[in-house]
């Protein structure tokens, strides 16, 4: 059981928490995540460590409204319990100082990009982060990215906002503007699918950090393996983050839509518990 | 204790004089009742054993002719005093023959369940020799335990004075769990660490409920916490905690029982589209998340055309899980002959009477999906036995071109474990096989890391609860002689 101490609103969907957890708040490192159960009959799903503070023994999560079990969360306020929460899972993002730095996110990939963008900035790197949606109200977390790095350049489909055109538009810019020694993704597996197949024709080096569905977090099920290289590899404990140009996306794709339908039910369940 | 000198004493002689051997040989085997196959195939969470009335278990006691010289208790990984609980049945005295068992097993109404008897205890009975089925000990055991659970007479053993020396237990299956009682008896501060949300390990999220009910599991976790035993859900130690973590906190001996949770695939083309997984993913849902209870947030699939790859407990635990989820076709697909099956023989009993159907000497060589990337049939290699391999098995060879084509919509992947990872990779200076198994002196458990000792999966790679068990008490024993001893050093 783990404390909410503190809740805020980046926006209507976009919740940030500070929760009690001394351990992990101790032996965390940027690009660890959590896996969060809410409810004895919940979910177990992996929330991307945010930040923490060891003398209050707290970790932050920043948590976006999409399905189920990240609504439930968003729920709870503060003095509420997390009924089960471990980490630090997965492997730590490597940190170094690479030059320049492209963070290209979108949708569900930019609460987990905070932490790393802040985390390159720290090591000296030159970061640009690349923040898309489809229109301007799906922009999020803009003003927490810009804390953090030299430049954050918006796009949306529509135009409503910054520079009109996809995330691709905005790293093919920055490309053909200065030299990038790194690219890192986050977001849906579509999105980064077409960022990794851009740097890959310019030859820039890219990470991916892979969302796939999680079970255990620990490496038990294999729920959330990816072929990577050709090789099956289990993204709670060989990443998440992997070499993007080695990256299956078909088949992750294929495999996120797996359980599309059932998760479609799921959230009838909520306009139950919402209509009580 | 002395067998001789226990066997000789009056009330065992006078039961052995009570009835010649001819008669006792002469009663048939007992029959554990069960629920209807048809029934049961459509009730996920109830037994299918009822076990035994004490008529039923007083009477198959009675054929145990209590012998001088009893091979059953070398078949037991543990040497359970097998004679001495059965004839206490016999007379009667049900709770001395659960504490019988307790002398020995720290688990006895679990390894009544799940043990394989077959291969173990009854194996060495006498009355295989003479052409007879051999007395039912398992059936016994679970009756002798279970007795004394329901009795609500259940004893809580001593526990020494606290001797204030903390001790911390990698995992709660039934390694963890059996080393934890074992210390805490001996006074020691014991915390149990587990990754999960649930306390058991393979108990809880592997075995389910049909076999094992989660009632029994949880008996034995509270008679622990009784006892002192403390737990710690939600923690990896080697990622939450180090193992220097615990040291410098004053553990002074740390026992890892962390099991072999890493799911092995078979690397075949397909493998990884939609709705083929392991079993532990579909065991996991299933049983720890609790996912076909409609109350449950995680999902899974309820296939209606459902393969499984194997022929181990594990293999027979999800098809038949399968089946209760509704499976118009539950199919095990195994490359050996069912002799070869390393499943207990009541589990492929059970599995047939509920309509599994068994794929013996096929192997899957490829999986084809459709358009959304779903499995839609499976590639079976046609297998035949060729000479026995290093294991004694005879091992399977292809029939060259002959394969079948089986439509299936979800498929689960049952072939064994590697041992968990995390703690291998996370302590300097321990010893690791080619398997991933951490090295440790059999005899006494202790790894090349003085203080840390191991047992259970990690040791063994897939074993049994049994043997699971028996480390953590070997490990209990010398780990509290090699704490004394140093403490005396010093
Ligand atoms: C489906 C299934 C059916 C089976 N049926 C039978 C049967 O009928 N009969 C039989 O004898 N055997 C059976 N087995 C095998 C038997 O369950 C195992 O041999 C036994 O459970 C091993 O016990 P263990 O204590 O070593 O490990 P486990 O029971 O695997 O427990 C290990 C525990 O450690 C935890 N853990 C792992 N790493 C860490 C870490 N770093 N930090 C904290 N905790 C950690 C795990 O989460 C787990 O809870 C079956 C196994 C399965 C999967
Ligand atoms: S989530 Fe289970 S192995 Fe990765």
């Amino acid at each position: 059981m783990n404390k909410i101490v503190s809740k805020e609103y980046f926006s209507e969907n976009v919740v940030k928490f500070e929760v009690e957890a001394p351990l992990i708040a101790k032996s965390r490192k940027a690009g660890h995540f959590v896996i969060v159960k809410v409810g004895l009959k919940g979910e177990r799903v992996p929330f991307t460590i945010a930040d923490s503070d060891i003398k209050k023994g707290t970790i932050t999560l920043v948590v976006q409204k999409i399905g189920l079990s990240s609504t439930k969360l968003c729920a709870l306020e503060v003095g509420d319990f997390i009924t089960d929460m471990v980490g630090p899972l997965g492997k730590a993002t490597h940190i170094e100082n690479f030059g320049t730095v492209v963070c290209a996110c979108g949708g569900v990939g930019t609460a987990p990009m905070l932490p790393i963008a802040a985390a390159l900035k720290a090591a000296g790197n030159k970061v640009i982060t690349v923040l898309a949606a489809r229109t301007k109200d799906l922009i999020i977390l803009e003003e927490q990215m810009k804390e953090h790095c030299d430049e954050v350049i918006v796009m949306t489909d529509d135009g409503s906002y910054g520079n009109k055109g996809l995330v691709t538009n905005g790293v093919e810019s920055v490309i053909n503007r200065e030299k990038v020694d790194l690219c890192v993704t986050i977001g849906p597996a579509i999105m980064m699918k077409f960022v990794s197949q851009l740097t890959k024709k310019y030859e820039v080096h890219t990470l991916a950090s892979l969302n796939t569905i999680m079970v255990d977090g620990t490496g038990m099920c294999g729920a959330c393996r990816v072929s990577v290289g050709g090789k099956t590899k289990f993204v709670c404990v060989d990443g998440p983050e992997f070499d993007a140009h080695q990256v299956d996306f078909d088949e992750m794709l294929m495999r996120l839509n797996g359980y599309k339908d059932i998760e479609r039910d799921e959230m009838k369940k909520l306009e139950i518990i919402n209509n009580k | 204790m002395n067998l001789t000198e226990e066997r000789a004493k009056e009330w065992r002689a006078g039961l052995r004089n009570a009835m010649k051997a001819k008669e006792r040989t002469a009663i048939p085997r007992v029959h554990m009742p069960e629920l209807d196959p048809e029934y049961r195939s459509h009730t996920r969470t109830e037994e299918v054993n009822l076990g035994l009335t004490p008529e039923m278990a007083m009477q198959e006691a009675k054929r145990c002719l209590d012998c001088a010289n009893p091979t059953c208790m070398e078949g037991c990984p543990v040497n359970i005093y097998i004679p001495k609980f059965i004839k206490n049945i016999e007379r009667g005295e049900f709770l001395e023959a659960a504490k019988t068992l307790k002398d020995t097993s720290a688990l006895p109404a679990v390894c009544g369940r799940v043990c394989p008897q077959e291969k173990q205890c009854e194996a060495q009975c006498i009355h295989l020799k003479m052409g007879k089925e051999s007395v039912a000990i398992g059936h016994l055991e679970r009756f002798a335990a279970d007795y004394e659970r329901e009795s609500g007479k259940i004893s809580v053993p001593e526990v020494a004075t606290p001797n204030n020396i903390k001790i911390a237990v990698v995992g709660s299956g039934p390694a963890g769990l059996a080393f934890a009682g074992d210390m805490a008896k001996l006074g020691y501060e014991v915390v149990v660490y587990e990754a999960l949300h649930e306390i058991g390990g393979v108990l809880k999220y592997g075995i389910p409920e049909f076999r094992l009910p989660n009632e029994i599991v949880d008996v034995e976790i509270q008679n622990l916490q009784m006892m002192g035993v403390h737990f710690i859900t939600n923690c990896v130690v080697g990622k939450t905690i180090s193992i220097k973590d615990l040291e410098d906190d004053g553990y002074k001996g740390i026992f890892v029982a962390s099991g072999a949770g890493l799911p092995r695939f078979m690397n075949i083309k397909g493998e990884n589209l939609v709705g083929i997984m392991s079993s532990n993913e579909y065991l996991t849902r299933v049983n720890l998340m609790d996912a076909a209870n409609p109350v449950s947030d995680t999902p899974v699939y309820k296939g209606k055309k459902v393969a499984v790859i194997g022929g181990g407990n594990t293999a027979m635990d999800s098809v038949r899980t399968a089946r209760r989820l509704g499976a118009e076709r539950a199919m095990i697909v195994y490359r050996r002959s069912e002799e070869e099956m390393p499943a207990r023989l009541e589990e492929v009993k059970h599995a047939k009477e509920e309509g599994i159907e068994f794929w013996t000497l096929h192997n899957p060589i490829e999986y084809i999906g459709n358009e959304q990337g779903r499995v839609t049939h499976m590639l079976l290699q046609v297998m035949a036995l060729g000479e026995p391999d290093e294991s004694g098995r005879r091992s399977p060879v292809e029939i060259p071109g002959k394969t079948e084509m089986l439509e299936v919509d979800e498929v689960i992947v049952s072939v064994g474990v590697s041992p968990n990872p995390i703690i291998p990779q996370s302590v300097k200076g321990l010893e690791v096989s080619k398997w991933g198994t951490v090295v440790v002196d059999l005899e006494t458990m202790q790894s090349a890391v003085p203080v840390i000792f191991a047992g259970g999966d990690i040791v063994r790679g897939g074993a049994t609860v049994i043997l699971a068990m028996g480390d953590g008490r070997r490990a209990a024993k010398s780990m509290n002689e090699w704490i004394q001893s140093t403490e005396s050093r010093v």
